[in-house]
C-alpha cells in the first residue's frame, strides 16, 4: 500500500522524538571519524545492492547494508539502535528517489489478524521515519505478514526477537 | 544417478509410510465420570472397508462425554437387542449395535440403541440406512449424531467439517488450505500457495469459504465454492485486506481492510460488494465475528493501549468493550446459541478463555494450559473448541471441552497445522 496523508499527519508526534534522538546520536567523536572516512570512501552502497546517494557519509553507506529492523513484543516503536540505520536508508531515498517495500513481521505470538495488524504498524513506522528525512510516500510500498514467513524457525524467545521485524527490500 | 534413483525410493517409502500412518485422535485428558457405553463390532455377511463401531466409539470418546468399553472387555458381539445377555454387560449405561451388510455396489446398515437394563424393549433409537462404499465412515458419523443427540438432548457434531492450514515450515513453507472431516480423515486440498494463506471462515449453509491469500505478495480475501472449486476475488484493496467472517445470513462478509491508513472493521454486501465502515481510529481494529442473531459484531482492538474484545451493536453503532480480564485478549469466536464466546488470553502464556455473554459478569474460564494457543472455534453444537497450538516444537491442532475437562490432540502431517475453522452443521 501507499502510505497515506493521514499517515503522514500522523509525523508530528513520536516520530519527531525520534528525529532528534537520531542527530543528536552521533559523538563528536564520531563526526571527526565521519569526516574522514568521506574523503575515501564513496561506494560502500554499492556492495548492499541499494542505489546509493554520494551524498551520504561512509558511515551512513555502510548502514545501508542494515536492511532488517526488529521490535519489542507488541510494540512498533522504533528502538534507538535502530535510528541510525533508518537515517541513512532515508537520507539516501530522499537523495535517489528509489522505491523501497517495507515487509512487515510479528512473533508467532498471539493472533494471525493481529499479528498481520501488527506488522503493518511496525512498518508504517518505519515509513514515518524514512518520510521524515524526505523520502516521498509514493516511494514507499507496506506490506505486512503477520507472523507468517519467519525469519528463523524455532519457537522460544530467540527465535521471536529474530521474527518481530520490518525488512527494507529495495 | 545410483544416488538420486536411491533417494528416489526413500521418497516413496516415507510417503507411502504417512499415508499408512495412524491418523486417530489422541485424548490428552479424559474425563472420569464420562458415561460408560459399549460400542459392540457390527455383524455382517461380507468384508467392510472400515470398522462402523470403531469410527462411532473415537467419535462418542471426542465428545468427552463417553467412555467407551474396550473392545477386548467384550465376551459377546450381540448384533441386535434381541441378541444381547444382559448380565454380560453390567456397568454399561447403553449400548450400541448393528449389521451392515453388502447391497449391490454399496451397503444397508442398521443400528440399535439400547439402554440399561439391556432387552428388546429398552430401544432408545434405531436406524436402516443405504449408502455407497465412500459413504463409510459418513455413515459411521450419521449413527454417532444420532446416538449423542439421544443420550446428551444435544445435536452432535461428528459429521461436520473442519479447514485449516498446513506449512511445510515456518521458514520458506508451502501453505496449504485444506478442509477435512472433524476428526481429520478425508482431508482435501482446496488451495496451494508459496505465500501465506490464513483465516478461513465457512459460510452459514457451509457452501463456500472465504480466506485470505498472500499468493500477489499481498494480502487479498476469496471466496471459494466448496462443490465446483470456483473461486472470485472479493477484495484486494491496497494494504491489509483480513479476517473474513460471514453474517449469520450469509449476506455480508465482516472484514478488515487498512486502505485508509490503519486497519478498520467494515462489512461487505455479498451481492453489490458495497463497504460498510464499522470502526473508525487510528488503533488496530481486526478480528471481526458476528454474533449469531446479527445484530452485532466483536471485534478486537488496542484503542486501550492493549488488545482487549469489543463489541458493535449495528443498530445502534454504539461500540462497548466486552473483556476486562489480563492484558490481552483478542480474535474471539461466538457460540451458535450466542451464550459463550471464546478467545485468545494471555496469562503467562497464550491460552484459549471462554466468557459466559449471558449473564454481563466479564470473568473468564481459562479453557487451557499457558502456552502458544490460537485461533479458536465452536463446534456448531457449542460442545467442543478446536484451536491450534504447540506440540513438540510444531504447530497442531487440540480439541477442548467447553468445560476445560477434556482434551484431545488432532492428528497431523508433518508441517506446521493453523486456522481451524470448524464448519457449521452440514446437510
Amino acid at each position: 500500500m501507499q502510505v497515506k496523508p493521514l499517515v503522514k499527519a500522523l509525523m508530528i508526534g513520536m516520530p519527531l522524538v525520534l528525529l532528534a534522538a537520531c542527530s543528536s546520536k552521533p559523538t563528536p567523536e564520531a563526526k571527526t571519524e565521519q569526516a574522514v572516512e568521506q574523503t575515501t570512501t564513496t561506494d560502500t552502497g554499492a556492495n548492499t545492492g541499494a542505489t546509493s546517494s554520494s551524498s551520504l557519509t561512509a558511515e551512513e553507506q555502510a548502514l545501508l547494508g542494515t536492511r532488517v529492523v526488529y521490535f519489542d513484543f507488541d510494540q512498533s516503536t522504533i528502538r534507538q539502535d535502530f535510528a541510525a540505520v533508518l537515517a541513512a536508508h532515508g537520507k539516501n531515498l530522499a537523495a535517489t528517489g528509489a522505491k523501497v517495500t517495507l515487509e512487515g513481521h510479528a512473533d508467532e505470538r498471539g493472533s494471525q489478524e493481529y499479528n498481520v495488524a501488527l506488522g503493518e504498524r511496525r512498518a508504517q513506522s518505519v515509513a514515518r521515519v524514512l518520510m521524515s528525512y524526505g523520502v516521498a510516500s509514493s516511494q514507499i510500498d507496506v506490506v505486512s505478514y503477520g507472523e507468517e514467513r519467519a525469519a528463523v524457525n524455532g519457537h522460544n524467545e530467540s527465535a521471536w526477537s529474530q521474527n518481530r521485524r520490518v525488512e527494507i527490500k529495495y | 544417478m545410483k544416488k538420486s534413483g536411491l533417494a528416489f525410493a526413500i521418497g516413496l517409502l516415507t510417503c507411502a509410510g504417512l499415508a499408512q500412518a495412524a491418523v486417530n485422535i489422541e485424548i490428552t485428558r479424559g474425563v472420569d465420570s464420562a458415561m460408560p457405553v459399549a460400542v459392540v463390532p457390527f455383524s455382517t455377511m461380507g468384508t467392510l472397508p472400515d470398522d462402523v463401531a470403531g469410527i462411532i466409539a473415537n467419535d462418542l470418546r471426542f465428545s468427552g462425554k463417553v467412555n467407551p468399553m474396550p473392545k477386548s472387555d467384550m465376551s459377546s458381539f450381540p448384533d441386535s437387542s434381541a441378541t444381547i445377555d444382559a448380565s454380560q454387560w453390567k456397568g454399561m449405561e447403553a449400548m450400541v449395535v448393528g449389521q451392515v451388510q453388502p447391497n449391490g455396489s454399496g451397503y444397508t446398515g442398521s443400528y440399535e440403541l439400547v439402554q440399561t437394563p439391556f432387552s428388546a424393549d429398552r430401544v432408545l433409537d434405531s436406524s436402516r440406512n443405504s449408502f455407497d462404499a465412500k459413504g463409510f465412515r459418513r455413515y459411521a458419523h450419521y449413527v454417532s449424531d444420532r446416538v449423542y443427540e439421544k443420550l446428551f438432548h444435544e445435536k452432535g457434531a461428528f459429521s461436520t467439517k473442519i479447514a485449516y492450514v498446513t506449512a511445510t515450515a515456518q521458514v520458506n513453507g508451502t501453505y496449504r488450505l485444506v478442509v477435512a472431516d472433524y476428526d481429520g480423515y478425508n482431508a482435501q486440498t482446496l488451495v496451494t500457495s508459496r505465500l501465506p494463506l490464513m483465516s478461513p471462515a465457512w459460510s452459514p449453509d457451509g457452501s463456500k469459504l472465504a480466506y485470505v491469500s498472500f499468493e500477489k505478495n499481498k494480502s487479498e480475501i476469496y471466496v471459494q465454492h466448496l462443490a465446483s472449486g470456483a473461486r472470485e476475488k472479493v477484495s484486494s484493496t491496497s494494504g491489509i485486506n483480513g479476517a473474513p467472517a460471514w453474517s449469520p445470513d450469509g449476506s455480508r462478509l465482516a472484514l478488515v481492510l487498512s486502505k485508509d491508513g490503519n486497519p478498520e472493521i467494515y462489512v461487505m454486501a455479498m451481492g453489490s460488494k458495497s463497504l460498510r465502515r464499522i470502526t473508525n481510529n487510528l488503533s488496530i481494529d481486526t478480528e471481526p465475528t458476528w454474533h449469531p442473531d446479527g445484530s452485532s459484531i466483536y471485534f478486537t482492538s488496542d484503542r486501550g493501549g492493549q488488545p482487549q474484545i469489543y463489541r458493535y451493536d449495528l443498530a445502534s453503532a454504539q461500540t462497548t468493550r466486552v473483556t476486562f480480564q489480563g492484558s490481552y485478549n483478542a480474535r474471539a469466536s461466538i457460540s451458535a446459541d450466542g451464550k459463550s464466546m471464546v478467545m485468545v488470553h494471555r496469562e503467562g502464556g497464550f491460552q484459549i478463555a471462554l466468557q459466559d455473554l449471558t449473564s454481563g459478569n466479564s470473568e473468564m474460564q481459562i479453557l487451557t494450559d499457558a502456552g502458544l494457543d490460537e485461533s479458536p472455534t465452536i463446534a456448531p453444537n457449542g460442545s467442543m473448541v478446536i484451536y491450534g497450538t504447540l506440540y513438540n516444537g510444531r504447530k497442531v491442532l487440540a480439541a477442548v471441552s467447553k468445560d476445560g475437562r477434556f482434551k484431545a490432540r488432532l492428528p497431523s502431517s508433518d508441517g506446521e497445522v493453523k486456522s481451524p475453522a470448524w464448519s457449521p452443521f452440514l446437510q
